[in-house]
């Protein structure tokens, strides 16, 4: 079972949706931004896993890699604009996001 | 029962757990450790895939750096970090896209534990995911995207400081006209300069008292 590729497909698949899910029900931003991260983990489970199938070559890792480095970036530039969001509105509720809606 | 399938077993109890979690928990320092759960989870799931590298980096980054990141925000906002439970409910559409996500995988796991071929992997290679075979690729294919990815991080930084950063004009407070109160900004409260309390400040006083000797 934790030799063939499709267990992990199923494990990945299972926490991207658990992931988008939390994104969509959940109007917490803070909560949002790590649903965020879970499928972003998800994306480099399966890239690894694939990569596993193809010994020797280490394109699946590298992508792997560079979706790690994105994913900090976008951690430090998505929790400043969640502190300025808290200065604005006081909260942290992502339905209080209207300032573009008019 | 091999180590490797307890080492996957328990890695992926590790990532479910932690993601549900990270999703259904009301207060998001419990989220955060859920998310940490599940990328220690995944870090060894990636050991049990020979990607060393991988697992070391995402250890690293991911519970060293933005686990620890979220957890500085989540202190820095309080209690209001935290929604109350039933401060509102969301839409039917919402709702309705993520059981259609659920159907989906429903429907995907049901297909791939149907489909009869299942791909083992190979017999490993020598240097399959160690930092020098990494390495080798990202320095002798990827070279131009590294580098790109570090003006990313550096750009990043520096775009996180500037939204983050309070707004100056705001916060700097101007100093006063005045000599006198410009040397003694002491006590400010009347309650603490031993004062009646008459609720004004030592400014209003100042400006009432030059007024009261004027008339």
């Amino acid at each position: 079972m934790d030799t063939t590729v499709e267990s992990y497909m199923l494990l990945a698949t299972a926490i991207f949706v658990i992931g988008s899910i939390g994104f969509l029900v959940r109007r917490n931003v803070l909560v949002q931004l790590m649903s965020i991260e879970l499928m972003l983990n998800s994306v480099n489970l399966l890239l690894v896993g694939f990569n596993r199938l193809h010994t020797g070559n280490m394109a699946g890792q590298t992508f792997a890699f560079f979706i790690i480095a994105v994913a900090a970036a976008e951690v430090a530039v998505g929790l400043a604009i969640v502190l300025q969001f808290y200065r604005l509105r006081g909260g942290v509720n992502s339905d209080e996001a209207t300032t573009l809606r008019h | 029962m091999t180590p490797g399938l307890v080492l996957f077993a328990v890695c992926s109890l590790l990532c479910l757990g932690g993601a549900v979690v990270t999703v259904a928990s009301v207060n998001p320092i419990r989220g955060a450790l859920g998310l940490l759960t599940t990328i220690v989870g995944i870090a060894g799931l990636f050991l049990r895939l020979n990607a060393e590298f991988l697992a070391t980096m995402q250890i690293l980054v991911y519970a060293g750096a933005v686990v620890i990141l979220f957890v500085f925000v989540v202190m820095l906002l309080g209690p209001t970090a935290s929604l109350p439970r039933d401060a509102g409910r969301r839409s039917l559409y919402a709702r309705a896209i993520s059981g259609g996500l659920g159907a989906g995988v429903a429907v995907l796991l049901f297909a791939l534990l149907s489909s009869s071929k299942s791909h083992d992997f190979p017999i490993v290679g020598k240097d399959h995911g160690t930092v020098e075979a990494v390495g080798r690729q990202i320095f002798q294919e990827a070279l131009v995207p590294f580098e790109l990815a570090t003006v990313l991080l550096i750009v990043a930084a520096l775009g996180a400081i500037a939204v983050a950063r309070a707004n100056p004009s705001k916060t700097v407070k101007k100093p006063s006209e005045n000599p006198t109160l410009r040397l003694f900004h002491g006590p400010l409260l009347a309650r603490d300069a031993g004062h009646p309390l008459d609720g004004r400040t030592l400014e209003e006083r100042h400006e009432g008292n030059s007024e009261q000797r004027a008339s």
